[in-house]
Formats: C-alpha cells, structure tokens, sequence
C-alpha cells in the first residue's frame, strides 16, 4: 500500500507517533521542543485519541524538573507516558531520569537536540544536552531527518516497552525539529503491530497498585546497593537486539530500513567517517559524490548510542577502514575526547586486541555543528581529505576557523554544487510579513500536491521588532538529504526592498537564477533604484529579474502589510514547479485549509492578493551592464569601538561566521551599550515633536519601549553650536527657571509602536488631532531628525542629583541606560527596565532570567543596556530560567561579603589612610544621588591614598574599596520564571531578608516561547496549553510575598498610574529587605494593539482586574504597611477583556464556556477588591525589619 | 366594548401594533419570551452586521499572524489554534432558530451589510434560518461630496432590488430620514421591492469628550420629543406609499402609539422604553393604547389608523412647513 505523503516539521513527526502512543504527556516550554507539546496539547484539546483510543491527558508542568517528577508518578502508576524537551530542561529532567531508568520503567522523552548554555545561552542545535544526561541509564537514539524522527520515535516507543528501559529520542533542535519536509506517515496499524498490547499489560502489571502492593524507592545501604545496579545489566545487553528487531519490523511493514549503526559509502572503504544526527545528511551527500569519483570512503551513521552496542560498529564499519573521524556534535573540555570518539576508539581497541578485528584503524575525533554551525558537503570531503593525509590531525574542529589552538581544518568549499535537478529557492522576508508562514505553505503544497520531495527551513535573526527571515524551500525528485543552508539558488526573492541595502541579497543567487523583487518601483524604473552590488549580480549571473507591487496589492486586498500570498503566488508564477493554473488552484486551497476556519472574507481578500499579484508580476529588462552606485550601507557607524568594529559589525551584517576564534571573548564577557550603533531604522513613521503644543509631562519618554524618544533639561547656553531650527521650548516647572527643555527621537533606532504619541496628552487648539508629537512618515524627516538626534546627545545630560528622580518627570531627566533593544515594538516590559536602569543604572548589578528579557537583554549581536558618561552602567548577567532569584541573592552575597572585607580592613588601615576619611567611608552613608556622589568620591580618594601605602592590605583593600558604595541587586524577569519554574527560589530569597530588588515583568504568559500558559494566566484567557481557556485563577504573588511581612511589594502599570509606578520603584530600591515589583507588562500574546499598551493598562486598573498597591513594611506598631493605589473598579472585567484577543477568541470560540469563566473572573475580581480593601485597614509590624535593617546595611 | 388591537404588517397578521425594535432585548431568548408575555406582537432582532461579521473575522486572522513566522522561539505564533472562531453569521442564524422555536409571535431579522454579495447571501440565510420578514437596516453616512444625491438613492435602490430577487420573505426597509424628496424616495424604495418602510433608522451619532478632546461614538436613548419626525413622515406617507409603515424612534407610552397609528403607522416599535423600564412595559403601553381608543370610541386600531394622516386630516398643512410658521405665530401672538 502506498504510505500517506505529509509534510510537517521534526517536532511535528515525533509528537505524532508521540501522541499516539501515550496516555500522559508531561509537559513544559523550552525552545526547540516547545511545538511538540504545543501539538500534542492541542491534539487533546481537539479530542484527538492515541491509537487505542483515550485521549491523552497533557499537563503543563511548572518546570521540566516538575514534567519529570509528574512522568515519573505517572509511569509508577501505570500510564504509557511520554514528555519533549532540550536543553537545559533535559537537565533538569537528570534527577528523575536516573530514577525512571534504575526502576527499569519503560518512557520516552523526545529531545530536539539544543545546545547547553556555557559562556553564553543558545537556542540552537547541537548534542551537549543529551550527552550530558547519557550516564542516567536511558537509551539514546538519534535520528538524522524529519521521516526518521518520527519512525524512530516509534522504535523508541516500541522499543522501551519490550526492553522496559526507558528511551530518549532526540534529533538535532532546529535543522531537523524545524525543518519542514516530506515524510511517509506512520500508519496507525503500524503503531499497533508494534505495540501489542500484552506489552502494555506488562506495563500495568509492574504498575503500583493496592491490589498487590509493593515498594520501590527503597533507600539502600553499601551492603546490597552494588549488586541491585548490577542486577539490571541484563535488561541492557538485551536492548540493542530489541532496538535492531523493532527496526527490522518498521522495514517489514514500511520498506524503510534502519540499523544500529548504518553504513553508506564503498565496501571496501579505507577512510570512513562516523557521526549522529542531521550531520547525516550532509555527509551521505559528500560521501556519495566521493564514491562515485572513485573514492573509497564512507561513512557511518550512529542510530543507537546507548546501550552502545560495539559488534553493531564493528559489523558496519568495513574492515578495510584504515583511517575514521568520528565527529561529535558536542565539546567536553577537557576530555581525551568527546564521547561519541571515545566509544568508538574503545570499541575498535577492545575489538583490535582481541583479535575480533584485524587491527586498529587511525581513528582521530572532531567537533562539529555546535549551535546549529553549519554543517556541509565540502566540509565533510575535508574531514575525509585530511584522512587521507599520513598524519591526520587527532582533534579537529571543522566549520570554524580557530586561529587560537588551531585546531580547525580548513574547508575546501569549491566544487560541491547540489545536483541541478532540485529546485533551490531563497526568500528574504520581514517577521512581520507573513514569509515564512506562506513557504511553509508552499512546501506543503508541492509536497503533497505532487511526487516532487520538499523541504523547508527558516532562518531567523534575534530581533522581535523588524526581524528578518530567510527561507530555504528545496524541491527535488529524490528524498531531500540537505541538511544545510542553500548557497546556490535558482530563485532568490527579495520580500521587502529594504534589504537589498543591508545585505548582499544576491551572493546566494547561481548563473541563470531568478530574482523576485517586492517594490513599489515598476519594471521600466527599477533598476536605476538598485544598489549597484545588486546589479552586478543580476547582469554577472545573467539573471531573470521580475518585480511585484506586493506591499499595494497585499493593501488593496485589505490584508495590510502581509504581502505572503502575493509573493508565494508570484514563486509558483515563475518557479514552474507546477504549472501555473494548477499552481494557483493549490495555493487557494492551501489558504482555505490554513485560514478557513478565520472567516469567509480572510479568505476573500487572500484570494484576491493571488489574483492581483499575477496581474502585477511583470518582468524587468535587464540592461547589459551595471551603473549603479554602491549601496550596501556599513553595518555600523564610523568611530566606534574597536570590538564593535572587528567582531560586533561582522555579526550584524550577518558574517559572524566569518569571525575566527581569537575574534570572540574566552569567557562569554561583553562590552555594553552597544545597542547605539546598530542602526537598524526599521520605523516606517517615527514621532516628531511640536514644542509649542508640549506640556513637559514627559510621559513620552516614560512609556518610550525602546529609548527612542527622550526629554533633556538644559541651561539655554547649551545650544550655542545647535543646528538650526533645534526644537526646545521654555521648562515651565517652577523648578529650573530659565531652562530649556527639547522632546527628541533617535530616528534610526525608534520602531515606530506609536507608544508616545498615544499616551501624549497635549493636543493642538486649532487641530486636535495634532498632538506635540505626532508619528509623521519618517522618509521626510529622517536627515533632520538625525541631525537633532546628533546634537540632543551632545547637550550634558542633567544633574541626577538636582532632581527628584522619584517623580515621573524627575525619572525622565535621568540617562537611559537600558536603550534601542530589539523587543517587540510596543513592548509592554521594556518602559519598566528602561525606567530601572534611569534611576539606579549606574549602580546596579542586574540577575536576568532567561525570556524575553534575557534575549532582547543579551541576545548578540548588540545590547541595550547602556554606560552614562562617566562609563558606569548597569552590569548583567543571565544564569538560567529557573536559579534567578538566587543568582541575585548570590550577587548581594558577594556584595556584602566585600563591602565587609573593605570595612574590616579600612578600620585595620585607619592609621595610613586618616582617620576622618575613614570615619566618613564607614559613616551611614544614606540614599540618594548625593549620598552616593559623595561615597564615590572618598572611594576615589581611598585608592588614590593607598596608592602609595606600602602594606599587603593596601592592595586587598583597593580590590574591594568599591564594595564601600552602596550598589543594589536587581532580579529581573517573567512571570514564567516567578510564579513558575523560579518560584521555589524567589520564596527562599524573599524569605531571606536580603536586600534585593526583584522586578517581575508579568506578560501572564512566557512570551517568550510563543505565548504558552504559566500560573500568571488570568482565568477565562486562551493561551498555548490553555486552548480551552484557563479554568483556574491567577496566582497572587504579591499576597504571597506580602505574608512574610519584612518584604516590599509593589504591583504596578505604568499606563494606570505612572507616578505610582515611579515611586514603587524608588522606594522598592530605598527598602533595606527583600523588595518585589510586580509589573503588568502587555504583550503580543494578549491579541492586542501595542500601540495601545497603555490604554489596556488602564482599562485593567479600572477593570479591577490588576489593582495597584504598595505594601511598604513599617516597623511602627501601628503601621498600615498596605495602601492601595487604584480606585474601586468602574468597569465591569468583560469590558475590559473583550478589548483582548486572548479573552475575546475563547467568546468567540466557546461562547458558553468564555461566559461561565468570565463569571468566575469577575467573582475573582470582586473578591481579591474585597480583600486588598480590608488589607489597607491592617495594622502590622514588620517583624525582623529593623533587625534586617541592621544585618543588611552597609 | 373590546378594541379590536390587531393590525397588519408586511402581509403578517399581527394581534396589536406593538412591536420590540433591534436592541439587546431581542438578541437574548429568555427577554424575547417576556416580550411575548408583555403583549409584543412580533419583534426584530438585532442587526446582522456584516462589517462586524468581517472585522472580527480579519482581528482574529491578524491576532493569530501576529508574530508567527517571527522569531525562532515562537515560530508558531502567540495564540492558540481553535477549533472553531465563530466569525461567520452562524450564531447570528442560531438566535433565528433559537426565536423561532422560542416564540410563538412573527421574528423579524435584521440585516446591514457592506456589499452586494453580503446582503444578499445573509438575507438568503436568514430566510433560510426561519425568519418571518427582513428588516434591512441601511446605514450610510453620505460622507463623500463627490457623491451625489442621486447616486446614494440609487445604491438603496439597487440593494433593495437584488435582496428583494434573492428571498422570498415580506422585506421592511429602515432608513434614515435625509433625503431631499423622502416622499418620492420612499415610493421608489417600494416600487424596488420593499413591502414596508421602517422610518426611522436612528444612527450612532458622534460625540466628543471634553476630558480627552476624542471623538466618542455615542448611542442615548430616545425621547419622546424624537418622535415627531417620525410622526410627520408616517403621515405623510401614509395612503402615498402601497406599503407597510412601521414607525420607530422615540415611543415612549401608549399615547406615543397611539398617535402614530392615528398619523397612520401599521406598527409602532420601542426600543428605549423597554430597555429602560423592562419587557413587561409593553403591557403598560398596550393597556394605555387600548384604553386611549377605547376611551375616545374607537372600535379598532384598523379604524384608527391614518385618520390623521396628511390625507385623512383637516389640516394637512400643518404637516408641511405650516407647522414652523404657526408655531412662531402663536409664539408672537401668545
């Protein structure tokens, strides 16, 4: 029977055979296995059964330690039970995995492979998280390609229940869980062949049960432990045979044969290669090439890593082998080797001098792939080049160039082009236009509409607003094997005109290839607007060139800005993968599967787009020879830093690859304030300020996500070297008389949310739509804007001492050092780091956890947070998801430990550094700007003093003398890492007494994975695992932080209450204890208007749904710690909620079930009113607050 | 004696004039049952807005675009699929069936659409859903000057036309009174298809918040006062036009009611009234319109109905720009 043809992604194969075959899914977000549990949660939520019939149960766990704790019960309890992850949550998955395997428990987790973050985080692919869990006794199979993930997860699924020991079936994260392709589906009759049901009994049978009860989880003493470990080896010998039949029996039903370990190459192989993973194909690619040149090599691939099962190795690997590599898709520093290489030696060696072979090849071992590093043909025929050299190199690395220990191979990239008969097309898209959702299309369409094989993978950068994307769609007759980027396409489509002046669009392009370009330029006028290295291209490598008004025809259609549909029909118009009129009719039905459930007219106008872009697909004539002028613009301005220079413009224009080793830090340290010099200029308007209409609120600056927009106080001698025209008006605060204030956008760096312009208050007399800034098309203002922008920076900034920073005009004197990150435009956490980093950047060590705002934090290639002029700023870091309220804690450890050591050695120094400085330095130094202006100095004149001391301690002491100003700590994260999986920690760190700051930006959801629930998520939202809309309420963090009495809690929302907000933070920061801020932060996820974050905000105050309150705890027996900021709710919660989609989809979606939590919401809201009104009545003291006071200060 | 209340509207037989306009009382079942229980004699359903039908539908395709396709983490996007997004008229048709098997008195549809292929799909559907009548709810603010009288009269013209060849149902026509010849307008409504006018269509009309200088959208309920109008028209066309009246806006009592059917109203529809005092104050006003006629010998609201319109009454002038003259008048001589 011919196997059905689909055409999904890694994740989406393994989650399939995954669902199918579980009762109970454990689930938690991490990227790249996020979409596997998204996929089975929805498939449940629909009412999808496993193969014998239930539908399996998914939960949301609160962290991957709790999916494993809650898999673990599970299978105790006798559940066919699975879970997906990566990663760091793999890790944490350890514990419990070496219990799960000890009880010989059949499991499976499925692993999209990801990179474990060491000097830096990394979402992509490579095997250190598996390999970090290979010692807990699970069995590791690793597939290579999308088909394989699925088949082998049911080879793994099978496979654990035959052999009761538990499986971890990974595949690399992204190349293979993203990649989109076509696979033959598993049949459910396959799943139940290999699955009989006697095995599931057995599994119940050893299940816990009252009925015959039993113990396990024993503790066990040196008497007896050793031998119970031993006593499981037989279940392991007996693994590899089960694992090999249960792939015999796949080959018998589906015809696709997998072996322990595969071999491909010639017989009589003398240089062979052996590695896991995507690299897979890549390599069978180069070494086909090879043989069929005559070579003899070939290669090996790994399927069954653990238990590894050396007469497999030994069975594939042709004795005539005299040379191997083993490649590794990990690094263990420090180890003789990385582990794949060490199997392998081990096994050849014990076969060698056992005589099992006739003796030991040269075997060399080298890392590859690290991070998703491109992994290629040439690269592979290096590997095997250099096995032909009489003194291989034993420890390579191969897709680098390291400069430092040399350890790189060289790649010979030439003459590796991909066979002509696939079709290999590149598309530039923005984020924000649909691409990559209308390839994925494609892919499908000729996938399944025709016998042509499909791939597709998508690259995109780290940006959240103005992001870019490149798609890489190959089409070909055979099964598509390459696992890498396209370097040669016979179709390049350039989706947004603005590209072609950032990157050479065209280098990807081959001879003769197509270019589709998006512009608004008509075919007769184009090319004199082409930057001229685009030319050269396209008349170098006689190029067809077509051009399509996608951005009007996408506008006439009503579909806005998401020019997909346009350009995917203008692909298929020109590609000729399948004849047009066919093409078209595919593309229609393509667009009613994927969005007919939205509503006839989306249909409608997308419809429409395909047929107007036909019409507007018109071809250019393309003259004889390039004259346009160089138009690639620097990745970076001129006089920046040296680092920023080498290393920083190479990553932004996107040849990081390029960077050799010596280029990047050892040890993960970067410089800030980086953010400034990419320019990235992604606003299509940008707000331009009316100085005669402003009323100095500078609430614009305030809510200003990005820093874009800033207010600057100044003496009227400031402007004496000002450009002309400079807009400033007279400070009207009774303040700082005779000064000038000026309103500016940096115009290169703002993303156009339109943020300010909503919440400015100020609107004309004569024309109230036009407010003192307006968004006005940045074409027209860009070289003046720049300009000012130029000149607002070199005006001082104000004297932080000279204003009361803790008011919201105060606030906005002060120095972003938090500037131009690439959040989401229009995000609703940004203003609140944005104002931290204003009041107390320059003093401040920042804990990140890891979300959003680690990346748009510290995602390279640039960082928003910022140094004022005297080079002080905020100093970050990220640790992990789940550790960063002790991560923070441990700074302020560290802090106080130093500033101890200082104390104790400047009273010991008394005598050589005088005796009123030192009584000054050990003084209560206060809080406040000046107080800490003045510290620094004594500090300053401390070390100039003991410059000259001659005494160990002098030394000691200036290592730790800053320790003597006070510097606050700073925890900062989602609601993901406080209410969730960082919980358990930030209740010890609250309850420790510390003086800590913890500010949660709480998007109620991780937005930073794409949306999913956390226990932030207000009942009666729709969420990922929460389809069906959350049934249980919001958890109430401030209450629960407010229990301990000794700690500060604010809740907070800027576009509610700005001063409310300013303050909590300033006295946040004042609080000698534990201090918690509590911030409603809008997000993408709410289904909302980002420009319109503000208003939400207020509506939620009004709404009742987020009431603002201080708890401030007072040491007064009669103190009322409790005040409560907002007013009694004056709008029922369903106005509010029905103006979010997140809400509004389920009213729409289940319109019984929206009505019955949305009572149940209102019952919450009324309720938590009823109570925080009672709390403003409590009168209580702050038990240990004095005591802490006394611990904690300095 | 019994007054004989019952009237004919649209071909429909109805037991009195009373008739519960468009308005959330009639878009929930149980406050259509208490209608009914109050005396309402049919009633109209909320409108069916295809604009709504079509926005909500393009919010939740954007809602669900925004950011897929983005950012390596959340390639899928920020919400989650569901099974269904209910953007298409069905509950819209649900609520007819839910009437119609609710109630025992005629349910009108109401319907606004924004284009061609819009009206006369949904008008189908509703026909199809059971609904006894349509009522077209037209709603066009001729804002553009380069559009001329003419060419707004005959898109209402054109519409009633291609929704009267798609069903089968009695059609009512709502519209507003700006027209510069309503009388000549309202003959060619019903030359087109219509089977009734419906006077007045009362619009959401713009108002501006003096706090924040925006301007608000605002929709108040009706007085009496706002009755008038309606009250001239009827009259004015009652005998002039071979259709039903319906009049609307600003019935308030039965004394309301009553002189509309006296300016000639086949039915006279609340809706301010009922939301302000409840369902069961149709009853009040039935009783008071019965006990009007009864009181001043009349034996049915058939013999009443037009006896003061412009034809029937003894002074049709003061239908006409008289009524502004005299009122000065007497204002000078009083």
């Amino acid at each position: 029977m011919k196997p059905e043809f689909v055409t999904v992604d890694g994740n989406e194969a393994a989650a399939h055979v995954a669902h199918r075959c579980s009762e109970v899914c454990a689930i938690y977000p991490i990227t790249p296995a996020s979409p596997m549990g998204e996929l089975a949660d929805a498939w449940s939520q629909h009412g999808r059964p496993n193969v014998w019939g239930t539908v399996p149960e998914i939960i949301e766990m609160q962290s991957e330690g709790g999916a494993a704790g809650a898999m673990h019960g599970s299978l105790q309890a006798g559940a066919l039970t699975s879970t997906f992850t990566a990663s760091q949550g793999l890790l944490l998955m350890i514990p419990n995995m070496f219990k799960i395997a000890g009880e010989l428990t059949p499991a499976v987790i499925h692993v999209a492979a990801r990179t474990v973050a060491t000097h830096a985080l990394s979402i992509f692919g490579d095997h250190s998280d598996v390999m970090a869990a290979r010692s807990t006794g699970f069995a590791m199979l690793a597939s290579s390609s999308v088909q394989e993930a699925q088949d082998l997860a049911l080879v793994a699924h099978a496979a654990t229940l035959r052999s009761r020991v538990p499986f971890m079936h990974f595949f690399d994260g992204f190349r293979t869980s993203h990649e989109v392709a076509k696979i033959a589906r598993i049949a459910d009759d396959d799943i139940l062949a290999l699955i009989p049901d006697d095995l599931i009994a057995d599994h119940r049978f050893r299940a816990l049960s009252p009925n015959r009860p039993a113990l396990r989880g024993t503790a066990q003493n040196p008497d007896v432990f050793f031998q119970a470990r031993e006593a499981a080896n037989p279940f392991y010998d007996a693994l590899p045979g089960i694992v090999q039949e249960t792939m015999d029996q796949i080959a018998e039903r589906t015809g696709r044969s997998y072996r322990l370990f595969d071999y491909l190459g010639a017989p009589d192989a003398e240089r062979v290669i052996v590695l896991m993973g995507s690299g897979a194909g890549a390599a069978a690619e180069a070494v086909d090439r090879l043989v069929a040149r005559g070579e003899k090599v070939g290669m090996v691939v790994v399927r069954l890593f653990r238990p590894f099962a050396a007469d497999a190795l030994l069975s594939a690997l042709p004795e005539s082998a005299v040379a191997v590599a083993v490649l590794d898709r990990t690094k263990e520093p420090g180890a003789l080797g990385e582990p794949l290489y060490q199997d392998v030696v081990t096994a050849l060696a014990e076969a060698a001098a056992t005589g099992a072979r006739p003796g030991m090849p040269r075997v060399v071992g080298g890392r590859y792939g690290l991070s998703s590093k491109e992994f290629t043909p040439a690269m592979v025929g290096t590997v095997l080049a250099e096995l032909a050299r009489p003194l291989p190199q034993p420890r390579f690395t191969v897709g680098i160039t390291d400069d430092v220990t040399r350890l790189s191979l060289d790649v010979d990239r030439d003459g590796w082009s991909e066979p002509d008969d696939v079709v290999r097309a590149v598309f530039y898209g923005l984020g924000s236009d649909g691409t990559v959702g209308a390839n994925k299309n494609s892919v499908k369409i000729i996938g399944e509409h025709t016998d042509l094989y499909a791939q597709g993978y998508f690259v995109y950068d780290s940006k959240k607003s103005g992001s870019w994307t490149v798609s890489h769609l190959r089409f070909g007759p055979r099964p598509i094997t390459a696992t890498y980027l396209i370097d040669e396409a016979n179709f390049v489509a350039c989706h947004n005109p603005g590209f072609l002046t950032k990157q050479d669009v065209l280098a990807v392009a081959a001879p003769g290839a197509t270019f589709l370009l998006n512009t608004h330029h008509p075919a007769d006028a184009v090319w004199d607007h082409l930057p001229g290295e685009v030319q050269e291209h396209i008349v170098a490598k006689d190029m067809e060139f077509y051009v399509v008004d996608a951005y009007k025809i996408a506008r006439e259609a009503g579909l806005g800005g998401r020019v997909n549909t346009v350009l995917q029909t203008c692909f298929f118009a020109l590609s000729g993968v399948l004849p047009r009129e066919e093409a078209i009719a595919a593309i229609k039905t393509a667009i009613e599967k994927t969005y007919g459930k939205r509503g006839a007219v989306v249909l409608q106008r997308n419809f429409a787009a395909v047929d107007a872009a036909l019409v507007g697909l018109e071809q250019v004539k393309v003259p004889v020879a390039a004259d346009g002028r160089s138009g690639i613009l620097p990745p970076v301005p001129e006089d920046v830093p040296d680092f920023v220079d080498r290393v920083t413009a190479m990553i932004i224009k996107g040849q990081g690859d390029l960077l050799p080793v010596s280029a990047l830090p050892v040890d993960g340290t970067f410089p800030t304030a980086t953010a400034q010099y990419e320019k990235r200029s992604i606003a299509e308007e940008i707000p331009i300020w009316d100085p005669d209409i402003c009323i100095d609120c500078a609430r614009c600056a305030l809510v200003c996500p990005h820093a874009a927009i800033r207010m600057k106080l100044y003496e009227p001698e400031a402007l004496a070297l000002a450009p002309h025209y400079f807009p400033a008006r007279e400070w009207k605060g009774k303040d700082f008389p005779d000064h000038l204030m000026t309103i500016q956008v940096a115009p290169d760096d703002c993303t156009g949310c339109g943020v300010c312009v909503d919440i400015c208050p100020a609107k004309s007399k004569e024309m109230a739509r036009h407010k003192a800034i307006d968004m006005l098309p940045k074409a027209e203002h860009l070289e003046q804007e720049r300009e000012r922008w130029d000149f607002f920076l070199t005006i001082p900034e104000f004297d932080r001492a000279a204003v009361r920073l803790d008011t919201v005009k105060g606030s906005q004197m002060a120095q972003p050092l938090f500037e131009f990150s690439g959040a989401c435009s229009g995000c609703g956490e940004t203003p609140y780091v944005k104002l931290l980093s204003q009041l107390f950047g320059d003093r401040i060590l920042v804990a990140n956890a890891t979300g959003c705002s680690s990346i748009y934090g510290g995602n390279l290639p640039t960082t928003p947070w910022a140094v004022d002029a005297a080079g002080r700023g905020p100093a970050w870091s990220n640790s992990l998801f789940e550790d960063n309220a002790e991560f923070g804690l441990g700074m302020r450890l560290a802090l106080d430990s130093m500033g101890e050591t200082a104390r104790r050695l400047l009273e010991k120094m008394a005598p050589q550094v005088g005796s009123e400085l030192t009584a000054a330095l050990l003084a209560d130094q206060g809080i406040g700007e000046a107080a800490i202006a003045a510290q620094r100095e004594r500090v300053a004149r401390l070390k100039g003093r003991l410059k000259d001391v001659d005494d160990p301690d002098a030394g000691r002491l200036t290592a730790v003398a800053d320790a003597l100003v006070r510097t606050g700590v700073w925890i900062v994260g989602g609601d993901g890492w406080a209410y969730d999986i960082g919980f358990g920690g930030l209740d010890h760190v609250l309850a420790s007494g510390r003086d800590v700051n913890v500010l949660v930006l709480d998007t109620e959801v991780y937005s930073n994975t794409g949306g999913q629930a956390s226990k932030a998520t207000p009942r009666a939202a729709v969420a990922k695992f929460a389809a069906g809309g959350k049934p249980t309420g919001k958890k109430d963090l401030g209450m629960i932080a407010m229990a301990y009495g000794n700690v500060y809690v604010g809740q907070v929302a800027m576009g509610a209450n700005m001063t409310q907000t300013v303050k909590a933070f300033a006295e946040a920061e004042k609080h000698p204890g534990p201090s918690l801020l509590i911030a409603y932060s809008p997000c993408i996820a709410h289904g909302i208007d980002m420009e319109r974050q503000m208003t939400h905000q207020k509506q939620a105050v009004e709404s009742g749904y987020w009431p603002l309150y201080r708890y401030a705890p007072v040491a007064d027996d009669d103190g009322h710690p409790f005040r409560l900021d907002s007013r009694t709710p004056t709008i029922p919660f369903r106005d509010f909620a029905m103006s979010e989609a997140r809400f509004a989809m389920l009213a729409r979606a289940n319109p019984e079930q929206s009505e019955r939590l949305l009572d149940l919401a209102q019952a919450d809201i009324d309720e938590r009113w009823r109570l925080y009104e009672q709390m403003e009545d409590i009168e209580r003291t702050a038990g240990d607050l004095e005591r802490d006071e006394e611990e904690v200060a300095l | 004696m019994t007054v004989n209340l019952s009237t004919d509207y649209l071909g429909l037989h109805l037991a009195n004039p009373l008739v519960p306009s468009a308005s959330p009382l009639t878009g929930n079942v149980d406050t259509m049952r208490r209608l009914e229980a109050a005396g309402a004699a049919a009633l109209v359903l909320p409108s069916l807005f295809e604009e709504q039908i079509e926005h909500e539908a393009m919010q939740v395709h954007y809602a669900l675009e925004t950011g897929a396709g983005h950012y390596a983490e959340a390639a899928g996007g920020y919400l989650p699929e569901m099974d269904d997004y209910n953007t298409g008229p069905q509950r819209y048709l649900d609520h007819i069936v839910a009437a119609k098997a609710a109630l025992g008195i005629p349910v009108i549809a109401s319907l606004n659409g924004t284009s061609r292929g819009g009206w006369t799909l949904y008008a189908r559907l509703c026909e199809e859903a059971g609904a006894d009548a349509l009522e077209l709810n037209v709603y066009f603010v001729a804002a553009n000057p380069d559009m001329t009288a003419n060419q707004v009269e005959m898109q209402y013209l054109e519409l009633v036309a291609t929704v009267r060849d798609a069903v089968s149902i009695p059609l009512a026509v709502k519209v507003g009174p700006y027209f510069s010849s309503m009388g000549n307008f309202a003959r060619q409504l019903v030359m087109a298809g219509a089977d009734g006018l419906v006077l007045f269509n009362r619009f959401y009309q713009p108002d501006i918040d003096l706090d924040t200088l925006d301007v608000a959208p605002n929709l108040v309920l009706s007085s009496s006062a706002e009755m008038r109008l309606v009250l001239r028209w009827t009259a004015i066309l009652k005998g002039r036009v071979d259709a039903s009246l319906a009049a609307t806006t600003g019935v308030h009592s039965g004394h309301d009611a009553v002189k509309l059917v006296l300016a000639g109203a086949d039915v006279a529809m609340m809706a301010s009234a009922l939301l302000r005092h409840g369902p069961e104050y149709v009853t009040t006003v039935l009783d008071s319109l019965a006990s009007w006629l009864d009181d001043h010998g009349y034996a049915s609201v058939d013999q009443a109905k037009g006896s003061l319109s412009q034809q029937s009454s003894p002074d049709p002038a003061a239908f006409e720009r008289s009524n502004y003259m005299r009122a000065l008048t007497t204002y000078s001589a009083g």
